[in-house]
């Protein structure tokens, strides 16, 4: 017999991936009318559980239960078929065709006989849908006039539509105004009071406590505990999340910041992204740069590495002031950028560990048009050393390493251009705490060797944890400028909103 | 279902052998051409003789300059369609300034070379520059070049050409003909330019992404000019090439050729989506389809059906890749 209240549990699931273990003994039970929120560090697991749950992956080991019965996912259209839906932070919908097209992509009502789509039908039923959740969305739209939130909602309407019994729901708000985060929990709650249960990612504290009924904790891709939400506080979340205190995750930050100051920018301005920054970065120094998605962070970075030109304002390095036109300019300038996307913008996947760390400072390694091959493997060999890479050979192809590896190659092949100025976007982004920590120690032991780095991140405790300085933006302004010793979450986050409020 | 099982499979095979589905992957199409040449020798007795072989090779060389080009475009990520065409029009320019016996062989060959150079120059341009997609613009250019032939030789052959320029394509030394050592030279020379070079790095870079590269640093524009450049250069090296052998300048000659220079590179194990391939596989590719075509004949198979075999043999050499990968 199987409890009535559970809707569906993963038992004992397990997932390799090339020969690294990516999940362990994942338990989960998702009980009726409940939401469930999945919570971790980036990369502990609750996006690869997910797309287990959902058919995209197959587990290695374990079994999936649908209100009792043991079944086997091979694609997401099983899952749907057994009332699992996810709905994906990076939505995906057709921009050119319809709203109700959208929805019913796949199944599209027909007539009998004649087998011509039934568009009436298709679109009354979606008027249908979208009365019965409040909404008032023109089924006849096309997507791409939908704003994000819209596309949001016709995403949660149409997992509904596939008569699912657990919707999953990975950052659903990351991109969402307040206002629409309110009107997103009205309409979970509605789906809640019909029974459905609701799996629900997200890295934003106050969500959780205010939606979730059921909290359950993965690090490192290992399941840690399932908790009611009303037993649970703030600090006793983090400390399992985290699974140690915060000394033990960042080094001491020596004292490396000097007087001279190593880039400056002043008042530099860039219409639809940025007005009037300014800010110094002293050498040595790691100075933190954060602020909510959209705040214009990363493209403060693109600008000063020519990829987004400025309209006002100046760049100077040590205090003589350089135009920077391109990616070119920039590390010519000494400048180095490595970006928040490794995978698009930071590695040639099918290129090799060697190939990859020194694609920026090949001219280093010809004379004449030739390569000088016995140099390169030298430096590269160093280079692994030097950020202890864990490699089987220079020749690994990049795409088979682990996230935290693949950053330490990007770092060397920037470390190679002899940079002064490091910007380090997300800079631990996606890799697991124990490669955090390392990336960690690097940036430290690099300030002391005299680059200087500015730090992009939307991680509190990393902000607090490593920055000499801090910059929060807000709106494409700068709002405040901090020491990590008086900064606090609630400080950051204040200045970080401080422009929404209409301060 | 037998997800579980299968996963345990694969497992148990990895821990036998680890390397050798690597190997099979990596030099596979070797064993495919050894294979095609065993049962061809077998059916055809006239198969593998020397004068066949010395005239297998030379009807590969043609193809095989031009996929090697091709191959640099494919890297990456583009196509290159306008090679037959470029084939024929430095065809027709050499062979308009080698007619008689008194011409200037020099001018004339570099005369072709150029053309393809120039032509490859502006496929470069247009994809590098202006951002459109190579599809469109090698289509275009394969048009025009087709158009400039039968303008510049008013639709008929160009005969009469110098016996020196003839020794090119006819003529052979230390037993090998001449197009076969120029497709060694060939091949040698791009290996060192992909392999050994900042410009062949650059080349893989690109092709396998182009985001990156541009952060990188590198100049993404320059790298793509430079592939449809060699693409036109080996293009307009087999228009002479070509020339030389059937002793005049047929305006109507490379028709289709770009085809069968895709498929060298493709069964040469060279991914169209950019950034992985290799060269030699490249030569082997072609050297396939030579044996095919040559055995095919042989063993009196209609030319009918060879389209059938070749077609074939490209979709499953792209399903054997899309393993690799």
């Amino acid at each position: 017999m199987y409890d009535q209240q559970l809707l569906v549990e993963m038992k004992g699931i397990s997932k390799v991936f090339n020969g690294v273990k990516a999940l362990r003994n994942v338990s989960l039970k998702i009980r009726k009318g409940t939401v469930h929120a999945l919570m971790g560090e980036n990369g502990a697991g609750k996006s690869t559980a997910m797309k287990i749950l959902s058919g995209i992956h197959k587990p290695t080991e374990g079994s999936i239960l649908v209100e009792g019965k043991e079944i086997f996912l091979d694609n997401p259209k099983m899952a749907l078929d057994n009332g699992i839906a996810m709905i994906h932070q990076e939505l995906s919908p057709i921009f050119e065709m319809t709203v109700a097209e959208n929805i019913f992509l796949g199944r599209e009502p027909i007539y009998p006989k004649i087998h011509l789509v039934n568009y009436p039908k298709m679109y009354k039923d979606t008027k249908k849908m979208f009365e019965n959740l409040g909404l008032s969305i023109d089924p006849k739209q096309r997507m791409k006039e939908l704003s994000v939130s819209e596309i949001q909602m016709v995403e949660i309407v149409k997992a509904v539509s596939y008569d699912s019994k657990v919707i999953i729901m990975d950052e659903p708000t990351s991109s969402l105004a307040d206002k629409e985060v309110e009107q997103l929990f009205s309409i979970i709650n509605r789906l809640k009071k019909e029974g459905k249960g609701i799996i629900y990612i997200s890295h934003k504290m106050d969500e959780i406590f205010q939606i979730a009924d059921d909290i359950t904790i993965f690090r490192d891709g290992e399941y840690i505990s399932t908790n009611l939400a009303k037993t649970l506080d703030h600090d006793s979340l983090i400390k399992q999340m985290v699974g140690r205190e915060l000394t033990d995750i960042f080094p001491e930050r020596s004292k490396s910041v000097k007087d001279q100051i190593a880039l400056s920018v002043e008042g530099i301005t860039a219409k639809g992204y940025f007005q009037n920054v300014s800010f110094q970065l002293r050498e040595g120094e790691i100075l933190g740069l954060t602020g909510l998605m959209g705040a214009g962070r990363t493209e403060i970075a693109k600008a000063i590495f020519g990829m987004i030109p400025l309209e006002s304002g100046t760049i100077k390095l040590k205090n003589k002031e350089v135009k920077i036109k391109g990616p070119k300019d920039a590390i010519k300038h000494g400048i180095a950028f490595v970006t928040e996307d490794r995978k698009e913008e930071g590695l040639v996947l099918p290129m090799s560990v060697k190939q990859n760390i020194t694609i920026s400072s090949l001219h280093k390694f010809t004379s004449g048009p030739m390569m000088k091959r016995d140099l390169e493997t030298q430096v590269v060999d160093d280079m692994i050393k030097k950020l202890k890479i864990k490699t089987y050979s220079r020749n690994q192809l990049v795409e088979t390493l682990s996230g935290g590896n693949q950053q330490k190659i990007v770092l060397a092949k920037w470390l190679l251009t002899d940079p002064k100025v490091l910007i380090l976007d997300e800079p631990t982004r996606g890799i697991d705490i124990g490669a955090k920590t390392e990336i960690y120690k690097l940036m430290d032991q690099l300030t002391k060797e005299g680059y200087s780095i500015i730090m992009i991140s939307s991680e509190m405790p990393e902000v607090l944890g490593m920055s000499d300085r801090i910059i929060v933006l807000s709106e494409g302004k700068v709002t405040g400028t901090l020491r990590p010793k008086e900064a606090t979450q609630e400080k950051i986050l204040s200045l970080a909103t401080a422009n929404k409020m209409g301060v | 279902m037998n997800s579980h099982v299968s996963t345990n499979n694969t497992q148990l095979i990895k821990k036998r052998s680890p390397k050798f589905g690597h190997l099979l992957s990596e030099y596979g199409i070797l064993l495919a051409l050894t294979a095609l040449v065993i049962v061809i020798t077998i059916l055809s007795p006239n198969f593998l003789t020397t004068s066949n072989m010395l005239n297998l090779f030379k009807q590969v060389s043609i193809n095989a300059i031009l996929a090697i080009g091709m191959t640099f475009v494919v890297l990456t990520k583009g196509i290159d369609l306008s090679v037959g065409s470029i084939l024929a029009f430095s065809g027709i320019v050499t062979a308009s300034l080698v007619t008689g016996n008194d011409t200037n062989l020099f001018l004339g060959i570099a005369a072709g070379l150029g053309t393809g150079l120039v032509l490859g120059l502006v496929n470069g341009l247009v994809v590098a520059k202006w951002k459109v997609a190579p599809f469109i613009v090698t289509l275009g250019v394969m048009s025009i070049a087709r158009g400039l032939t039968y303008i510049y030789s008013n639709g008929r052959p160009i005969s009469g050409l110098s016996n020196s320029f003839l020794v090119i394509g006819t003529g052979g030394f230390l037993g090998i003909p001449i197009s076969v050592w120029i497709v060694l030279i060939v091949f040698g020379f791009c290996s060192v330019l992909l392999y050994r070079t900042k410009l062949g790095r650059h080349i893989y870079a690109v092709g396998g992404n182009e985001n990156a590269a541009k952060t990188s640093g590198l100049n993404v524009d320059r790298t793509l000019m430079s592939v449809y450049c060699i693409s036109g250069l080996l293009a307009g090296l087999a228009g002479v090439l070509l020339t030389s052998r059937v002793s005049s300048g047929l305006p109507q000659a490379g028709m289709s050729y770009e085809l069968d220079a895709i498929a060298a590179v493709v069964i040469g194990g060279t991914s169209l989506a950019g950034g992985r391939g290799r060269l030699w596989g490249t030569l082997v590719g072609a050297l396939i389809i030579g044996v095919l075509n040559n055995g095919l004949d042989l063993l009196a198979v209609s030319s009918y059906w060879q389209q059938v075999v070749k077609g074939t043999i490209i979709i499953i050499a792209v399903l054997v890749d899309r393993k690799r990968v």
